[in-house]
């Protein structure tokens, strides 16, 4: 039988706020364990909730990002169940009226573009963590987190393959760092991934039972757990079992993914709207206030690049991976007038480099404008593109701009025909085993000359030039 | 001494005729002798109130000095006392002393008014006499054998017994103006809003109210001045200019309309409260009040409605006490739903199991929109009822309870007669109005008796006018139990 699968993503974006969501403590990563707490994140008898404007703010933004329907007015809900690094017993969240619903996002793999409809976003609290391998048969609790602000961010089950929940995954991640919602780290938890995965046979209408997998924090992993499931699932069907609607955990070790809790275990959260908050009332003067201020958005400059400077589709996208990206390659593109050529620098040659080293294309120690000038040099023939990666190589050592390290080191392509045409017969002086050869009809002989002659030259031979001149001599 | 007016004692410390300390100390002497019998207090802290009251003294010194400075009063054992156990009347904070001071303690710190203790309250406030503390059952001063009511019990009576001059109580369901009525003493529970609620320990958010409880109209005036005031901390306090509850004390009530609801008058209703009651509003009327006829037709589902709403934000407020962080752990547990469920046995009482069992029931799923929402509905009907009625009239008036105090253990094992007793001070709380209670006579077992006045959105100085007009003509609020000497 041919399976469909079916997934559709939940992400908990840390917003980048500098306090908590319902208290003025710092929501800074890594500080000792609970130097963050207050009274009100520790849940001290009589203590109250405020709320931090700014997380709203970083839901409007979203929201306008998306192009969603903004909820003018909108609550908080207290979400109950026990858990020792959940204070208050509850936590503040949205269920019935949440922030933001209705958007989409585009996303592109292999070329193909799709939409997916992000189904709605609400803010919430995070909690503390427990804390379970330093305390010998206790836990510790640490609550420096409790009240972190979080945008839960729900999809709706469009994406049919883990590429297409990868590429959603990553097409959010850049968003919300995009708009300067959030951070994006992964390894501290700023962006938390749980997909809801089910397969059905192809053709049929209804979903089948979907396991939702929690809390995967890389790309990777959540590949690697919707690939397990989706083998999981199918071969569970085929050898006639029935799937059980579960929340399953990823273990990265062994590759698998493991039941957590049934449905039936499943809590009843008794939500109601929590009577310390009043509803959130949204006006105009505000949306349009945070409308003015956003950047000109990823999908926006995905098409302005296509359309502008010729670039596919997939190089549009990977060009905008992130704000600081997509504004050097276009400085550089602007600089050079040559975007395609630029394009490809930027994501071959200097993307790779950047990976090598760990650097954030903020950090690179080559300036786009020195980008757009070495790939000037390749346009006006004084580079080949070996020697315009040897002047890059220079860039990156900061052994200064692109003439100047030509100059230096003599790697300008040989533009004196003089000097070309006396290295050209001395090879064919030298080898004229390879001549005969060539005459006699064996093309690759000829290869083996031009190789010869760049080699002479050290490499700042021009290649189309040697190949003119040693055609025309051995007519 | 005792028997003075709050602004009385003001003025003599004005006049520095007595210091703050020698007042404070005349006070807590009273308490030493008395809190034996009517357990009204849960703390005293001698040394802590002596410190305060020299601090006023300073105040006084300094210049720096309000109105009330060097006033001592008792606080309800439900506001967080920066370095006083704060117990909420429960096992499960019998070790918990507060770090931080709730917005009303700060207030009344600021203001220079010295705390005399922590008052005995029902467990969590929940109660209507004040039987459900863990700290024992509060006495009525008039008759020791019957409750002071509830859940503010200490604080009234410790008023009515003149252990302090006056005392913060707070108010879900009537659990200022019940006990008020019973203990012959006036208590007013504010607009919703109009005081913070931060650092008062919640039982049902939406319902809560923080008030004055003294032996006059005036008093709570004053009082009231201090207490109200916006607060950052509180998303549901109220961000209104100041205003002055004393203004209108003095003001004439010719023509002011006095609506008087029908079904607080029926079947259920002691004959001699009603009584007593009719003859308050033929007090009123020689003061020039005219009396209208008004229907609150859905407060017959106040109780109902309230008994789904307080006990659903109970169960999730009382949520935070699970021996994780203060208050009382159990010692011993196989696990860590063994220790929450050991913790709460333990920690809690029969009356807040039943409240949190009755929230955790109308919140679960599948009974949501049957009880919850379905209360939520009637509650904007009663509402409504008010908003209609204070289109005939300027405040309304009626019994507080539809008896006299009880007594102690006569109807402790009947929850739904107990709740009864909050017939009519219930439906102010769901619409989130001011009442308050103050004394209109006595029963024949010579038990106090009270009279309720709810008034409009932020009406309190019209009410408090009504309440002193109506107290400078008669003398139920001056009499005091005899026999606490």
């Amino acid at each position: 039988m041919k399976w469909e699968t079916v997934i559709g993503l939940e992400v908990h974006t840390q917003l980048a706020t500098q306090s908590k969501i319902f208290s003025g403590s710092s929501t800074a990563f890594g500080a000792a364990p609970n130097t963050q707490a207050s009274a009100v994140d520790i849940a001290l008898p009589g203590v109250l909730p405020v709320l931090n404007r700014g997380a709203v703010e970083c839901a409007i933004r979203f929201g306008l990002a998306v192009g969603a329907t903004l909820n003018r007015v909108n609550v908080f809900d207290r979400k109950n169940y026990f858990y020792p690094d959940l204070p208050k017993g509850y936590q503040i969240s949205q269920l019935a009226k949440p922030i933001v619903e209705h958007g989409t996002l585009k996303i592109a793999v292999d070329d193909a573009e799709k939409t997916i409809r992000i189904t709605r976003a609400h803010l919430e609290e995070d909690a503390g963590k427990s804390l379970h391998e330093d305390f010998h048969g206790m836990t510790g609790i640490d609550l420096n987190r409790a009240g972190t602000p979080l945008l839960e961010i729900v999809s709706e089950p469009d994406m049919r393959s883990s590429a297409e929940a990868v590429a959603y995954a990553r097409a959010l991640h850049t968003l919300v760092s995009w708009i300067g919602i959030c951070d994006g780290n992964m390894q501290e938890g700023s962006f938390r991934v749980d997909a809801n995965v089910s397969v059905r046979p192809v053709g049929q209408k209804e979903f089948g039972t979907r396991r939702e997998i929690k809390n995967l924090n890389s790309f990777r992993f959540l590949q690697q757990a919707i690939d397990y499931e989706i083998r999981w699932q199918i071969e569970t069907l085929e050898d006639g079992g029935r799937i059980q609607q579960a929340t399953v955990l990823f273990d990265p070790d062994t590759g698998a993914t493991r039941m957590m809790r049934s449905k039936e275990e499943a809590h009843d959260y008794r939500y109601f709207p929590d009577p310390d908050l009043l509803p959130v009332k949204l006006d105009e003067s505000w949306i349009e206030a945070v409308r003015a201020a956003l950047p000109e958005l990823p999908a926006a400059m995905q098409a302005r690049f296509q359309k502008d400077y010729g670039v596919s589709a997939y190089d549009a996208t990977v060009l905008t991976g992130s704000r600081a990206l997509a504004a050097y390659f276009e400085a550089a593109a602007q600089k050079s007038g040559q975007p395609k050529l630029a394009a490809n620098w930027v994501m071959g040659e200097l993307s790779a480099a950047l990976n090598k080293a760990e650097l954030d294309i903020a950090a690179s120690p080559v300036s786009a404008a020195q980008l757009g000038a070495l790939v000037n040099r390749i346009q006006d023939g004084t580079l080949s593109g070996k020697l315009a990666k040897q002047v890059f190589e220079g860039l990156w050592e900061g052994a200064g701009e692109v003439d100047a390290i030509i100059e230096a080191r003599g790697l300008k392509q040989m533009s004196d025909s003089g000097e070309l045409e006396a290295i050209v017969d001395a090879v064919l002086a030298a080898n004229q085993k390879s001549v005969e050869e060539f005459r006699a009809g064996k093309d690759k002989a000829f290869n083996a000359l031009v190789g010869q002659v760049m080699k002479a030259s050290h490499g700042r031979a021009n290649p189309a030039q040697v190949n003119e001149l040693l055609k025309a001599k051995l007519q | 001494m005792f028997e003075s007016s709050i602004s009385t004692l003001a003025a003599r410390l004005a006049a520095k005729d007595i210091s703050s300390r020698e007042l404070a100390q005349a006070w807590l002497d009273r308490i030493g002798a008395l809190n034996p019998v009517i357990n009204a207090f849960i703390t005293v802290d001698a040394d802590k109130t002596l410190a305060e009251a020299a601090a006023a003294d300073a105040m006084r010194v300094a210049g720096t000095a309000g109105p009330l400075t060097g006033v001592p009063v008792a606080h309800k054992d439900i506001f967080c006392t920066e370095g006083w156990l704060t117990t909420c009347g429960s096992k499960m904070l019998h070790n918990f002393v507060a770090p931080y001071d709730a917005h009303v303690i700060q207030r009344f710190k600021a203001a220079g008014l010295p705390s005399l203790g922590k008052t005995n309250m029902d467990e969590f406030a929940m109660g209507s006499s004040n039987e459900t503390s863990f700290y024992g059952a509060v006495k009525n001063p008039w008759d020791v054998a019957r409750v002071p009511g509830g859940s503010s019990g200490g604080a009234a009576a410790c008023v009515a017994a003149r252990m302090a001059p006056a005392a913060t109580g707070t108010d879900t369901g009537g659990s200022i103006r019940q006990p008020a009525a019973f203990t012959g003493i006036t208590g007013l529970k504010p607009t919703y809003g109009l005081v913070s609620r931060y650092g008062m320990i919640a039982f049902a958010s939406s319902l809560d109210q923080a008030g004055p409880m003294a032996k006059s109209a005036e008093d709570c005036a004053l009082l009231l001045n201090v207490m109200t005031g916006f607060d950052p901390n509180d998303s549901t306090s109220l961000d209104r200019a100041k205003e002055d509850y004393t203004r209108d004390l003095d003001k004439p009530l010719a023509g002011v309309r006095v609506g008087l609801p029908r079904e607080f008058f029926a079947a259920g209703l002691d004959g001699t409260v009603a009584a007593a009651v009719e003859t308050a509003i033929g007090e009123l009327k020689k003061l020039g009040a005219i009396p209208v006829d008004i229907s609150l037709a859905n407060s017959r589902l106040a109780i109902p409605v309230y008994y789904v709403l307080a006990p659903a934000e109970a169960s999730s407020n009382l949520s935070r006490f699970d021996g994780v962080r203060y208050g009382h752990r159990a010692t011993e547990y196989a696990d860590l739903d063994d220790m929450y469920a050991k913790t709460r046995a333990q920690g809690f009482g029969a009356e807040v199991k039943r409240r949190i069992l009755i929230g955790t029931y109308v919140l679960s799923h599948g009974y949501y929109d049957a009880y919850y929402v379905q209360a939520q509905k009637i509650r904007r009907l009663i509402a409504d009822d008010f908003r209609e009625a204070f289109k005939a009239c300027d405040l309304i008036l009626g019994p507080t309870t539809p008896g006299t105090a009880f007594r102690i253990g006569e109807i402790s094992d009947d929850p739904v007669q107990m709740y009864l007793n909050d017939l009519y001070t219930i439906p102010a709380n769901l619409a989130g109005l001011p009442g308050m209670s103050l004394p209109c006579g006595f029963d024949a077992q010579g038990l106090p008796i009270g009279l309720q006045l709810v008034g409009n959105y932020f009406d309190e100085a019209r009410m408090l006018n009504v309440a002193h007009q109506y107290q400078r003509v008669t003398d139920w609020h001056t009499r005091r139990p005899e026999g606490l000497q």
